[in-house]
């Protein structure tokens, strides 16, 4: 395989998998909190909405951010409300959570822009610029390195870098911190953090502003970094992707940001195989390269590979005893 | 100190409660976009039951939502939460019109249409049996199994239509246009047989195919054994097991009818109106019916009416979308949303609040009582 096609895959890998590592954090932080995240498509997909509307109106990537950021913090806190503080069904809820973004988007991004459910295109000032721009020009005398490492590698906005560095902060806040031990202790046993005089409420809903403002950035990045505008439905099933994703590295930040990983690949590889013929197989279906990473999903939690066992309380909601 | 709600209250004043509170939150984003809430909900009424042709289409889309609401309510009395309606549905349309575009030239319609039914509640039920049987005998939760699976159909689909189904030739991603014998009767022409004048719509003989797997799923699911055993594991797989009950069976059970349920989905979409296989014949009918079935509680009386309820909010909406500018259906989606979250997850939130009512009702007018006597 030439240098330049590796480079390529490997930029489009990451540029696919950060929304998706992203939300997975997002959704795993939660999870092991033990409340079930099947809303981070919605939430991605108004806040997508979100920073393109406010990159438009106040013309400032900050502004656009800080609104997708309130915006999805808001929607986990509603879901906090339904599950955590009125022990509704966090699978209901989290239906609820996607149905109502697809529709909100549409609606206010007619009523606002009557683009046919557009947005217009945010300034350049406001979109995410490669962090290193000039990379391109330090690989002049090793053309070797320069495909993979600086398109690769190096040719990525901060957000791409963020969502990286967030896998081992996660990590650390999850398994090195006070709050982590807490954190995944509700997500087992909430009975005993409550016993050990810590609020079960308080600590789930501490997951679910982390939740919120994971799923913003993933949300910000489509409109901010990867399309430029928001477009209906933009989301395309990232958010369930993520959750899969999440699973598929056994709810642990470094295993779901590999999947991730893994996920964006194939992403990348099905756009490459489009029409082309493998060696002793023949023409792949781009279907089948696209379903590959549900399909993976299903086995690994099926146990035919591994074992993916969820926290003991997910799902379930928690009733103080009197 | 909590009382539960008396039973009338349970069923039709909370119910309604919620449903106001959605409808509330809805109107809040129809007067945030500038319309007048009020005005948009008489142009919705009447374009869903103003006219003839309105109601048809009501009755139409509501003939859908009879099945998805069916199959997650099956599911539901199971213990089991299908996501996976719109999967099933879509696989459930391939089984319908694969039979239909073998077949239907050589078959007469009163073996094609039971075959294609057949094969809709065939294809749909196996495609939830797969998750049904990964979570009884492999542990894998269903909910996170058939959002996966809802992927795998659509990709499915895509697949098959683009690269094998597909009329070559042809731009449009549909399959060939079924045979005669493969079409459901429209309803305007059933009515004009027996010499009634009616407007013609999309509304066709599955609608009474609807209203008979609401009888059968009520009939199965509270007068039969069987039903009996699904809804006994579905509220307490403990005390089922102990009664001789095999719970792993149930849950296989309980998707495969529901998954049975969605496929015939394909009935009213395919058979009944398109003619032919296309893409997007689901059109998000598997998630309303998560909608559907939680308002109507469940219960097949209950899908039934709120199926028409949908049925008349996306008729009324696609109205409102001729209608008043800037309006689209993206808002009956939206209120679709709010009505699971205030129906379902969000739906005893308000029963404390009513329960105190009630009560300073009673004490009200007994006291009221006691001064009079």
């Amino acid at each position: 395989m030439d240098e330049a096609l590796l480079g390529a895959l490997l930029a489009s890998t990451l540029r696919v998998s950060t929304p998706l590592i992203l939300c997975a954090l997002a959704g795993l932080l939660s999870e092991r909190a033990g409340v079930i995240d099947i809303g981070l498509e919605g939430k991605m997909l108004l806040s997508a909405f979100a920073a393109g509307a406010a990159g438009v109106y106040f013309d400032s990537t900050v502004i656009a951010l800080a609104l997708a950021l309130c915006v999805t913090v808001a929607l986990s806190w509603l879901h906090g409300l339904a599950c955590v503080s009125y022990h509704g069904d966090q699978v209901v809820s989290g239906v609820a959570v996607n149905i109502i973004a697809s529709g909100m988007t549409a609606v206010l991004a007619i009523a606002w822009f009557a683009q046919g459910g557009q947005t217009p295109p945010v300034g350049a000032g406001v979109r995410l610029h490669p962090v290193f721009p000039g990379v391109a020009g330090w690989f002049t005398d090793m053309p070797a390195a320069a495909g993979a490492l600086g398109e690769g590698l190096l040719g990525h906005n901060a957000l791409v870098y963020l969502a990286l560095a967030l896998v081992p902060a996660v990590w650390w806040l999850m398994y090195r911190t006070r709050f982590g031990l807490r954190l995944r202790a509700v997500g087992e046993n909430p009975q005993m953090v409550d016993a050990a005089g810590v609020s079960v409420t308080r600590l789930r809903y501490a997951a679910l502003t982390l939740n919120g403002l994971l799923c913003g950035l993933a949300g910000s990045y489509l409109v901010l970094a990867q399309n430029a505008a928001f477009v209906p439905n933009m989301s395309a099933g990232r958010g369930f992707m993520a959750l899969a994703a999440m699973i598929f590295g056994k709810w642990h930040p470094v295993g779901a940001c590999w999947a991730c990983l893994l996920f964006g690949f194939l992403d990348a590889l099905a756009i490459r195989l489009q029409g082309a013929s493998l060696p002793g197989i023949g023409e792949v279906p781009v279907q089948a390269v696209q379903a590959l990473p549900y399909l993976l999903t299903v086995i690994l939690l099926a146990g035919f590979f591994g074992r993916s066992v969820a926290p003991q309380a997910l799902g379930k909601p928690y009733l103080k005893e009197r | 100190m909590n009382q539960p709600l008396p039973r009338w209250a349970d069923l039709l004043l909370l119910p309604a409660i919620n449903l106001a509170v959605a409808l509330l939150a809805a109107g809040v984003m129809v007067a945030l976009v500038g319309q007048s809430p009020l005005d948009v909900l008489v142009v919705l009424v009447r374009g869903a039951f103003g006219t003839e042709r309105g109601l048809s289409y009501t009755l139409y889309y509501a003939t859908t939502f009879v099945f998805t609401g069916l199959a997650v309510a099956v599911a539901f009395h199971g213990g089991l939460f299908n996501i996976g309606g719109e999967g099933q549905a879509i696989v459930g349309g391939l089984g319908t019109g694969m039979a239909a575009l073998w077949w239907s030239a050589s078959l007469p319609a009163w073996a094609m249409l039971p075959l294609m039914l057949l094969a809709g509640a065939l294809f749909g039920m196996l495609w939830a049996a797969v998750p049904a049987v990964l979570q009884a005998y492999r542990g894998s939760h269903v909910v996170i199994t058939t959002i996966m699976f809802n992927f795998l159909a659509s990709s499915l689909l895509v697949y098959l239509l683009v690269n094998h189904l597909k009329v070559p030739g042809k731009m449009a991603v549909e399959s060939a246009a079924f045979g005669a014998s493969a079409k459901l009767p429209a309803m305007h022409a059933l009515l004009a047989g027996m010499g009634l004048q009616w407007p013609a719509s999309p509304l066709n003989a599955s609608v009474f195919l609807a209203l008979f797997a609401a009888l059968g799923v009520y009939l199965l699911l509270w007068h039969t054994r069987v039903g009996y055993a699904l809804r006994a594991t579905g509220a307490s797989p403990g005390a089922a097991a102990y009664a001789g009950i095999r719970p792993r069976r149930q849950v296989v059970l309980a998707m495969g009818v529901s998954g049975a349920l969605a496929g015939m989905v394909a009935m009213n979409e395919l058979a009944g109106v398109s003619g032919r296989l296309i893409l997007e014949y689901a059109g998000g009918a598997g998630f309303t019916g998560i909608a559907v079935a939680l308002m109507g509680r469940n219960h097949p009386g209950g899908i039934v009416a709120a199926s028409v309820l949908f049925g008349a909010l996306f008729q009324g909406g696609a109205e409102l979308s001729f209608d008043v500018p800037g309006f689209t259906r993206d808002m009956v989606v939206m209120l679709q949303g709010f009505i699971v979250l205030f129906s379902g997850a969000m739906a005893y939130v308000l029963a404390p609040a009513v329960q105190r009512a009630l009560a300073a009702i009673e004490r009200a007018s007994a006291a009221q009582g006691v001064a009079r006597g």
